[in-house]
């Protein structure tokens, strides 16, 4: 599958570095502590520039998915891609796996893991153990 | 809650477009981006009874390639005093209005240019997956897969569907009649070429089981201008100047152009329900006075969700609104009687404009009865047009 990688920055170059160790990290504000995914440079909630991170638990929710395929090469590798709600009350876009298509809903239960494709190294859901049991 | 409209009075009523033009619409125009957009800017001057030396302000998108001073070299345009571009992408068909408005209202520039041209099937095509790397902000996207706009805005409209129980057949209906008033007009590129909801059903998927090809704007080679100026002097002018009622703009904290995922209701247009309330707040009017609609549809979806934001059917209503007819010629609300950019051509929502000018001038070729207002809507914009 090819998998483009991402271009870190000043502001997200410690979420890919947890990536690298197995770790989805959400950036929080140092001073009133309002999470905020993407980062941004300032709090919004209280214009602070200190913040630090904090390692999200790894259960979401399914918000809405749609399948990524080429549109003129049936042949080329699909990926599911969801907007997901964290547990933290963030949203993030990832891929789901684990899972057909026509078995995700709105609001199904999935949980993190990390898939190396080639040398990109993302953060991926699957169905959460609960909700497949 | 939206912020008052009050301070609008300043510049509603007080500009009129007063020329438009435009190139053929193509897939191969076989010229340069800057010569389609001298001609379409000489059109427009032509049309407006002005002379190049009348503008002396120029407005485009910042995606444009044409630099304003080589324009004005071509143009025979020898002085301009304002010059300003709009960010992201069709978006900015109505803040290029905005910021010509607010120039003229203002007195920084009198007869403002404004013109969108590019070569967008035989040059660069902005729906293809073009990146090789992640370009700034694309981060938390393009390494996710979402690597083309029908897939970036499928994941909105998956929402959308999935709350109001809407199929992709229920979208084919808004393309059906787009196609249906592309196919009497000569400057469509689909003119002569109507479809009907089984060849909409039998088109390929692009994202199943959202879009299907036939709810993807065209890819087109084209420019359009307008020209615009203030109330008073438009009086003077070659054609019957078409006003500019209101314009408005909204951009809301945690949304995004294209990524807007992060306002917690998907299944709604929140700028666009805010940009709606200012419209009609400021101008007095409602939804019921519009004779017309042109909505911008990158996608066909963005018409069910603007219809709904702008307040013409409630949340969830858009599929019987147009199964029901409202959006034919015949309708209660004629929508893109041009045939839109899925009918005419892709100008970047430019020529949505264009077709709002002609239907209150009395010159489109699916011309409505003396229609006095029609809402031109960009989504995150829109401006009301009237008879002067």
């Amino acid at each position: 599958m090819r998998v483009i990688a991402p271009t870190p920055d000043a502001d997200d170059q410690y979420f890919w570095d947890g990536v690298a160790r197995d770790e989805l990290l959400l950036q929080r504000c140092a001073d009133c502590h309002e999470l905020r995914q993407p980062p941004a440079p300032m709090c919004p909630a209280c214009s602070s520039l200190e913040w630090e991170t904090q390692q999200a638990s790894g259960q979401a929710r399914v918000y809405s998915w749609i399948a990524s395929g080429h549109p003129s090469d049936a042949a080329a590798d699909a990926r599911i891609v969801a907007v997901l709600d964290l547990e933290e009350g963030v949203r993030m876009v990832s891929n789901l796996v684990d899972v057909e298509l026509d078995e995700v809903q709105h609001g199904l239960e999935v949980e993190l893991t990390f898939v190396d494709y080639g040398d990109v190294r993302l953060p991926q859901f699957r169905p959460s153990a609960a909700s497949t049991s | 809650m939206p912020k008052s409209p009050g301070s609008l009075n300043s510049i509603n009523d007080r500009a009129a477009i007063v020329g438009i033009g435009q190139t053929e619409f193509s897939k191969e125009s076989g010229r340069s981006e800057l010569q389609l957009a001298a001609e379409a800017s000489r059109a427009a001057i032509v049309d407006a009874g002005l002379e190049p030396s009348d503008i002396d302000g120029m407005i485009t998108y910042t995606l444009d390639t044409s630099d304003e001073l080589l324009l004005m070299r071509a143009l025979g345009v020898p002085e301009i005093n304002y010059w300003s571009r709009t960010p992201h992408g069709g978006v900015g068909a109505n803040t290029t209005v905005l910021q010509a408005v607010a120039a003229v209202a203002s007195g920084a520039a009198r007869n403002v240019l404004i013109w969108r041209a590019f070569n967008e099937r035989s040059g660069h095509r902005f729906g293809q997956p073009n990146a090789q790397q992640t370009p700034p902000g694309w981060n938390w996207y393009l390494p996710f897969g979402l690597d083309t706009p029908a897939k970036v805005y499928s994941l909105t409209f998956q929402r959308y569907m999935n709350r109001y129980g809407l199929t992709n057949e229920d979208f084919g209906r808004y393309t059906v009649v787009a196609r249906k008033h592309a196919a009497t007009n000569p400057n469509a590129w689909f003119y002569q070429r109507p479809i009907t909801l089984e060849d909409h059903q039998a088109s390929r998927w692009i994202v199943e089981p959202i879009l299907r090809l036939l709810d993807c704007c065209q890819e087109s080679d084209g420019g359009v201008a307008l020209v615009i100026t203030s109330a008073e002097r438009a009086r003077d002018l070659a054609q019957p100047a078409v006003r500019i009622a209101s314009v408005v703009d909204s951009h809301l904290m945690n949304g995004h152009v294209m990524f807007n995922y992060y306002l917690e209701d998907h299944s709604q247009f929140a700028e666009c329900a805010s940009a709606g309330q200012r419209l009609w707040k400021s101008t007095g009017l409602s939804p019921k006075d519009m004779d017309a609609a042109m909505l911008y549809e990158n996608f066909s979806p963005v018409v069910f969700m603007q219809l709904e934001g702008f307040g013409f059917c409630g949340p969830g209503e858009a599929r019987d609104f147009i199964a029901d007819g409202n959006i034919e010629l015949t309708g209660q609300l004629p929508l893109n009687t041009h045939g839109g950019l899925l009918g005419e051509a892709y100008i970047h929502g430019m020529n949505n404009i264009l077709e709002g000018v002609r239907q209150i001038r009395g010159t489109a070729v699916n011309q409505l009865t003396d229609p006095e207002h029609v809402l031109v809507g960009g989504g995150r914009g829109a401006m009301v047009l009237g008879r002067s």
